[in-house]
């Protein structure tokens, strides 16, 4: 589903087309883990995908840059970057010149995300002296910089420490100092405050929003926390088993979920008005990637599910103001239900 | 109406470790400092704080698992800091039982899940095969699992269900209390809301009282009826979970209870950022440990440690600000 | 990748279970009786009489080279036997109660395992009247170290995992934490270092007899023939060739065994 392009004369800065990743390593076989996945984001914008574990948040996000696991491929689909950069069809060698510098990327897990057995100051400079041919002594300058700008203190004696020795939140403010020392113009973040505490996630949410306004970067945020997606992105969308769901801005997907299960999920959230009663919960469980079938994934579990729904797929259909939905009964109603669970 | 007087307390419970730095020197590690709660029968006492505040230790202690260093253990007004072996264990441990956080460790992976479950009763011999077999199935079913579960192995669970079977482990003794360390941290949302409903049916239909740590504030929200936060080894709040909620006195308090969202999730919240980071636990400062990170620190905070002292009725806060 | 893993279980197996049912029926049959001597027989080629041809002495190096299956076999057994118990109690021991206990136990594992194997079994045989029995002890007080490793190791990894915990937490003692909760989760390393033991074993056997230590004359052993046969290489190389292939390949299936097995756990873990 493409957005209304006819008016932006610039390309968007990503632009993923039916994207496709399936299982197995030979042509034409193999399980679908993502179907037919379309998303743009635009310079200076900010795009949350929520989903819970299953859905391929985290695999959409590895395809970006072509870090897929061996036992997956894309098997359909094109990656955009900039209009003209095909990063669906790069060789690896190809790849290579855009992950850290144009395109970077951001973990949920910094402890394992950054080398153990190098210092902090290496892993920075050698990003630096690889893409943008810094010497070493120019490096490491612009290393203290960036260390400053993320708002670690000491940067200079940090630079010859060792990972293990920084806490979490510390450590994530170094992967962030890493991925925009190149001055990417996208930064993909997948899940990066859920290992965090509540008050260190603040801090590091605040980095970004000044990263993003200071150099303009653009930033696609994977989370399963709605709260966090609430707080950083213009648009959000809703996946659900390899597929998106619905998709459409903070306020739209809040206010009027047009999807049951971006509302049933709305609805799961324990928040203080809900003390007193049992918290919803939607049935049944996430059919694994064998078990979906020929009609509408979240069919098992939505309370109102058709024949139509068990058998036929739904498209996803932008309505009034560009909120979409994969849903029969969202285009029965013309995108003007509020969906109940 | 839970009677008044606590079923389980714990009183200045300190537990300290020892970090050799170098040959000779050595470091404690103090996770948890003088730490006194109470619970009260059918209450669910949930303690929050952040990681390395020395909740899951405090947790561990209050559930018999770990000996503490220092302070008493309280069980229905006696002392069983100490119980060792013998028949006030064994009766102790059918009474206080432990859910753990990680449903993918916290099960021995080679035993199908009848055995799991079933285990507590055969180590503590409390009866023969074929009860327990039945007594498997009848918790199978009160969790919500049909019973030909029992035959299958934890790795063809999903999270939710093999938390699900780690709670029910720990209900198959029938216990009073159930120390519940981050149940549903490892969960996703929406099967995280069925095992909150699950556990608050439990606790209606077999009288439990529950000490539920976690980080979660929505979540402790939810399930307790009184909360105690910690900060570095210590209670610096604790107050019911209205009170708490909606009159944080502790600086700590009041920024954690800034990110709780309002009912609508996109309210723009006045969250209170705090400067800095955690200190090292080896080497917390003299005087109030929050000293580094707080907004309204002055020159007593540096030297003396405050105490935890009643506000108001129910209410207790362990800072300057309020002595 | 993945296929030459697969080989490794099924080429191990199939090797151990030939050899395994070739010492079976040593014990029942042999082609001919392994000691008869036939002077007038000696040194000849394989033949349809003699399938592998004949020793020095005009013995059937067939048969000979059966019932030499059965010392190898033997020794494997009880060495690993005498392995696993001793690396399990030490194993154990240092891996469950750490501290001093710890520190001791191992250091005096590698004590033991600083010592060139051979040597320290050609030591011990040579203390006393060389015999089987003492091989067998020899080379299972040396495999103890790897046993007790893995087991430590193991019993580490596993003594502080949640499960553990909970088993604990529910009252159960030290003898059902050990035996019941913590040995089925280390239980397919021990049987790879087992499989990789008992070649070991095989191939220590075979250099102490060949050192004319170990099994004494005239009862074969592959070790002993090979020492037999050097003199004799150029002239009759087969006499050579049965007992060293024998080793090689007893020892090549147990160690493919042993891949085979720690594949197979890596697989489902």
């Amino acid at each position: 589903m493409r957005e209304a392009a006819a008016i932006a004369t610039e390309a968007s800065l990503l632009d993923i087309r039916n994207l496709q990743i399936r299982l197995g390593r030979t042509r034409g076989a193999g399980l679908s883990v993502l179907d037919g996945v379309s998303l743009t984001v635009e310079r200076g914008e900010t795009i949350g995908i929520v989903g819970e574990s299953g859905c391929g948040k985290s695999v959409l996000s590895l395809s970006i840059l072509g870090l897929l696991p061996s036992a997956m491929r894309i098997g359909g689909g094109e990656i955009w970057y900039e209009g003209r950069h095909p990063l669906h069809a790069m060789t690896d060698r190809d790849i290579r010149a855009f992950r850290g510098k144009e395109i970077a990327m951001i973990f949920q897990d910094p402890m394992s995300s950054l080398n153990h057995g190098l210092t902090i100051g290496y892993q920075i400079t050698e990003t630096l002296r690889l893409h943008l041919g810094y010497s070493r002594k120019e490096a490491r300058e612009r290393a203290v910089w960036l260390l400053r700008k993320v708002g670690l203190p000491r940067p200079e004696s940090l630079l010859r420490e060792y990972p293990h020795q920084l806490s979490g939140g510390m450590r994530q403010r170094v992967m962030i100092a890493i991925a925009v020392s190149c001055n990417p113009g996208l930064l993909i973040a997948d899940e990066p405050t859920t290992a965090l505490d509540v008050t260190i996630q603040a801090q590091i949410l605040d980095l970004m929003r000044q990263i993003r306004e200071e150099d303009g970067t653009s930033i696609l945020l994977i989370s399963h926390d709605f709260g966090v997606i609430a707080d950083m992105c213009d648009r959000v969308l809703v996946m659900y088993a390899g597929q998106i769901v619905e998709s459409g801005t903070v306020d739209e997907l809040f206010e009027r979920p047009l999807h049951p299960y971006t509302a049933g999920l709305l609805r799961s959230i324990p928040t203080p008005a809900k003390k007193n009663s049992p918290l919803y919960s939607i049935e049944g469980h996430v059919p694994a990637l064998h078990e979906r079938g020929a009609g509408c994934r979240f069919a098992s579990r939505c309370a109102h599910a058709t024949e139509r729904c068990r058998t036929e797929q739904p498209e996803l259909v932008a309505y009034r103001g560009g909120h979409a939905a994969r849903c029969f009964l969202a285009e029965a109603e013309g995108g003007n239900q509020h969906a109940a669970v | 109406m839970p009677p008044s007087e606590p079923l389980v307390e714990l009183n200045g419970i300190t537990k300290s470790y020892a970090k050799p730095v170098s040959l000779f020197k050595r470091q404690t590690l103090r996770a948890v400092d003088g730490v006194s709660l109470s619970v009260r029968q059918g209450e669910t006492l949930g303690l929050v704080g952040e990681s390395g505040c020395g909740k899951s230790t405090t947790g561990q202690i209050a559930a018999r698992l770990l000996a503490p260093s220092g302070g008493k253990l309280l069980y229905r007004g006696e002392d069983v800091t100490g119980a060792g072996a013998g028949a006030l264990r064994q009766a102790l441990r059918r009474r206080i039982q432990y859910v753990f956080q990680d449903p993918y460790t916290s099960l021995n992976p080679r035993f199908p899940i009848g055995r799991l479950l079933g285990e507590p009763l055969k180590i503590n011999r409390l009866c023969g095969r074929k009860e327990r077999q039945l007594r498997v199935g009848e918790m199978l079913e009160t969790i919500g699992l049909d019973v030909s579960y029992a035959k299958r192995y934890p790795h063809e669970l999903s999270g939710g269900q093999r938390q699900r079977i780690g709670i029910a482990r720990a209900l198959i003794l029938n216990p009073e209390f159930v120390v519940l360390d981050e149940p549903v941290s490892a969960l996703d949302v929406s099967v995280q809301a069925q095992i909150l409903n699950l556990l608050k049916k439990l606790q209606r239909e077999f009288s439990l009282t529950y000490l539920f740590i976690s980080h979660d504030l929505n979540v402790i929200h939810y399930m307790s009826d009184k909360v105690a936060v910690m900060y570095l080894g210590k209670i610096v709040e604790t107050a019911d979970v209205d009170s708490l909620y909606s009159r944080p006195l502790h600086p700590y308090t009041q920024a954690l209870m800034s990110f709780v969202p309002a009912d609508d999730l996109r309210a723009k919240r006045e969250k209170i950022i705090l400067k800095g980071d955690l200190p090292n636990p080896l080497a917390i400062p003299a005087g109030c440990p929050f000293q580094t990170r707080c907004a309204h620190v002055h020159e007593r905070c540096l030297s003396a440690a405050p105490s935890l002292k009643e506000a108001s009725p129910g209410h207790s806060v362990s800072c300057h600000l309020y002595a | 990748m993945k296929r030459m893993k697969s080989y490794s279980l099924v080429l191990g197996a199939s090797f151990v279970s030939v050899l395994f049912v070739v010492m079976l029926i040593s014990l029942v049959y042999t082609p001919h009786p392994p000691n008869e001597m036939n002077i007038r027989e000696r040194l000849q080629a394989p033949s349809v009489r003699h399938w592998l041809g004949t020793d020095n002495f005009g013995r059937d190096i067939l048969s000979r080279v059966m019932v030499g299956s059965q010392t190898a076999f033997e020794v494997g057994a009880v060495s690993v036997a005498i392995g696993l118990l001793g690396g399990f109690l030490v194993g154990t021991l240092a891996g469950y109660m750490g501290r001093w206990v710890d520190e001791l136990l191992m250091r005096a594992t590698d004590a033991l395992l600083a010592f060139p194997g051979i040597l320290l079994a050609l030591l011990l045989v040579s203390i006393s009247k060389p015999s089987l029995f003492q091989t067998m002890l020899a080379i299972g007080i040396l495999s103890i170290p790897s046993f007790a490793r893995v087991i430590r190791s193991g019993v580490l990894q596993h003594k502080e995992a949640d499960y553990v915990k909970a088993a604990r937490g529910l009252g159960a003692g030290h003898a059902n934490l050990i035996f019941v909760q913590i040995a089925p989760n280390i239980a397919s390393s021990v049987v790879t270092t087992a499989a990789l033991s008992f070649s070991t074993a095989v191939l220590i056997e075979a250099a102490l007899s060949y050192l004319g230590l170990g099994v004494q004359p005239p009862d074969p052993s592959w070790g002993r023939m090979l020492n037999e046969a050097q003199s004799y290489l150029a002239k009759a190389p087969w006499f050579t060739l049965a007992p060293g292939l024998l080793i090689t390949l007893t020892v090549l299936g147990f160690n493919l065994l042993g891949d085979g097995i720690r594949d197979l756990r890596d697989k489902k873990s």
